[in-house]
């Protein structure tokens, strides 16, 4: 390990995420590995720091979710301050929270949706690189509308982030054991009568129009949507207490590729008991897994389609309604077509969107209780459905406030096995018996690993196009071929 | 007249700053009338296809690969701007400087409480793929010669907006108080 770290800089071509795979003496492939290449230190570097700093700090190591990180940080840091778990906030601070996260949802699943899938779902996934991105669909007169649609989407829940945290990237609304603001009477109808389109009906009713969208897609391209990289696993998220979607707080809950509960009412300061984590040599991100199953039965998605998998309704009725549509189509059963992911994220973003209606309609969020305190103690653990999946913060605390300890588990990292399954099953498709790496094998690789809407150490996200380089390996493991782009 | 052509990169940084220039919002499309993208996250470019004429440089150096990209950054742009604090100063990724980094390593891969029991080999991230650490965090300064500073974290819409403009322009720059932060 140690003539790993050096100051001096050797060549190495440009790359976060990269892509292995090895053939046997037949050219059969025989492993195919997935590289995560980043590595930031924040377990230990976050050591001695105050820890009413994690939610501020933590959420640094991701800019296209920090909401999801802050808020992690401060559930956990509820815990510390003695206000014990999500729901033993006030009215005040819970209901603000909620709104924080319910923008950042739908602000995350737009972006993702209008800025980076939509793309390659309208133009096609062999477009021109220089026009198959957002700038491409602002400036075709086709799609320019529906581009429009992406932007003010994400603006509205930028915006809800921005009245919530104070800012709308890195904010400080949440603080352990409240919030510290409140929504004002003039925010609170901005954003529910606001001017076209910026309110939350025109919201609505853009996510409706785009789970819509999704489903005429899938109806000219079934083929394609139901079969690429469709794999079986576990699957685990947050539930409410009553089985529903809840993106903010709950118990955990898992279930295998066949509906059967692995985990259920899991109080997740618990989840010690339950979830571990692998490490291998060829990737700084960990491979979580149940313990209950070991680490080679044991991984697991999160996520939306994850979500969809675990929760038993919806709480609001357009999203309920569509839930429904999307469970038909699979006798209910858990769903493991891997470009669903598509569509469960489309039905969320709808969730969010009424949830967001349903928050500015209460008047809780105009009151002055905002934090509660009680007995104050040495550990928490925060756990919270960010936009990619369930995310873990974990800290101890010492005697002067001082973090001793601290560990997350990101929604990336819980997607690395099964990330690695979906590019080993796209690999064997493509290459067995070709021993040469084809560009539509780096289209399928792509995309395969895009439907995870992976943030890569929830730091190289690259917005879901990261660079990609893939090599290609004989059974002597001598180089054959490597692709970049 | 032919476009301006940007590039964007994100190194050691959180994306964040990337995300701020999204929040110019519907400006987008001016933008895109305004400006041609090369090499950048934004598009499915990945490498430099000609001379630019602004780089903007999210983050500081915490790999190798960091710094090959940040020189071929200066060798492809005309002008180079660090856009935020982890470009300026290596923000919050810095935070490991001072620490040894086989702490920083122990920590994540031996001794934290979901590694600490099953890692029974000590299993290390090591392998030949992955690039190599630097030290420490290097802020971008350090390594090339940086033209512009965006401070905040990440800098407001407003000012990334603003110093676009002006770059753009030849002009000078609209600097109200109210949008130029350091946090
Ligand atoms: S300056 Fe702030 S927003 Fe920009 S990359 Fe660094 S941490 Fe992220």
């Amino acid at each position: 390990m140690a003539q790993k770290i050096t100051i001096s800089p050797v060549t190495r071509v440009e790359g976060h995420g990269k892509v292995t795979i090895h053939l046997n003496d037949e050219g059969e492939v025989t492993q195919s590995r997935f590289h995560i290449v980043e590595f930031r230190g924040f377990e230990r570097f976050v050591q001695g720091r105050p820890y009413w700093e994690a939610p501020v700090l933590v959420q640094r190591l991701c800019g296209i979710c920090p909401v999801s990180h802050h808020l992690g940080a401060a559930k956990a840091m509820d815990v510390i301050v003695g206000a014990g778990t999500g729901d033993g906030l006030t009215p005040t601070g819970e209901k603000m929270r909620r709104l924080m996260h319910y923008g950042q949802i739908l602000q995350s699943h737009a972006l993702h949706f209008f800025h980076l899938a939509s793309p390659d779902l309208l133009l096609g996934i062999d477009a021109d690189p220089a026009v198959r991105n957002v700038i491409g669909l602002v400036t075709s007169p086709d799609y320019r509308d529906l581009a429009v649609q992406g932007v003010m989407m994400r603006k509205y829940g930028q915006e809800i982030i921005e009245a919530t945290a104070g800012k709308k990237i890195h904010g400080t609304g949440a603080i352990p054991g409240g919030i510290n603001k409140n929504l004002s009477v003039e925010e609170r109808d901005r954003f529910l009568k606001g001017e076209d389109p910026l309110n939350a009906d025109t919201m609505i009713s853009w996510a409706e129009a785009a789970v819509t969208l999704f489903r005429e897609y899938h109806k000219k391209h079934r083929d394609m949507v139901d079969h690429f990289s469709k794999f079986p696993s576990n699957h685990l998220s947050l539930v409410g207490k009553d089985g529903a979607l809840d993106l903010y707080h709950g118990k955990l809950r898992a279930v295998d590729a066949e509906g059967n509960k692995l985990l259920d009412d899991v109080d997740y300061q618990h989840y010690l008991d339950h979830i571990a984590e692998e490490v291998r040599s060829w990737t700084y991100m960990k491979f979580p897994y149940l313990t209950k199953l070991g680490n080679e039965k044991g991984w697991y998605r999160v996520g939306p389609l994850a979500r969809l998998n675990t929760c038993d309704f919806i709480p609001t009725p357009k999203a309920q309604q569509a839930f429904e549509v999307y469970k038909a189509y699979t006798n209910g059963k858990p769903n493991d077509m891997c470009m669903h992911t598509h569509w469960a994220r489309l039905i969320e973003s709808l969730f969010a969107a009424e949830s967001i209606k349903e928050l500015l309609e209460d008047s809780d969020l105009q009151g002055e209780d905002r934090v509660k305190k009680g007995t104050r103690q040495n550990e928490g653990i925060g756990l919270i459905e960010a936009p990619r999946g369930t995310l873990f913060h974990h800290y101890r605390i010492n005697a002067s406030d001082q973090i001793e300890m601290a560990n997350l588990i990101v929604s990336t990292t819980h997607n690395n096995q099964p990330m690695n399954e979906a590019i080993h099953i796209v690999a064997k498709a493509q290459m067995n018996g070709r021993g040469k790496i084809t560009e539509p094998m780096m289209n399928a690789v792509e995309v395969a690993i895009r439907a995870y809407d992976p943030c890569l150490s929830c730091a190289t996200h690259a917005l879901g196009k990261m660079p990609l380089e893939i090599t290609l390996f004989d059974h002597r493991d001598r180089l054959i071929d490597r692709k970049v782009r | 007249m032919q476009k301006p052509v940007i590039a964007t990169t994100s190194l050691a940084g959180c994306f964040g700053c990337h995300m701020s220039l999204l929040d110019i919002d519907e400006r987008i499309l001016e933008l895109a009338e305004l400006v041609e993208f090369d090499k950048s996250p934004f598009n499915d470019i990945k490498n430099f296809t000609r001379q630019c004429d602004i780089g903007l440089i999210e983050g500081g150096c915490c790999l190798d690969e960091n710094v090959h990209v940040l020189e071929a950054f200066r060798k492809n742009c005309r002008i180079l701007v660090a856009v935020g604090e982890c470009a300026i100063m290596g923000g919050l990724p810095a935070m490991r400087n001072g620490i040894p980094i086989k702490e920083c390593l122990d920590e994540a891969y031996l001794n934290g409480p979901t590694v600490r029991n099953t890692n029974e080999m000590k299993i290390m991230p090591n392998d030949d793929e992955l690039p190599i650490l630097l030290d420490r965090v290097y802020p971008c300064h350090e390594v090339v010669k940086i033209d512009f500073f965006l401070p905040g974290c990440p800098p407001n819409a407003e000012l990334i907006w603003n110093a676009l403009n002006a770059l753009i322009n030849n002009s000078e720059m609209d600097l109200p108080y109210e949008v130029f932060k350091y946090d």
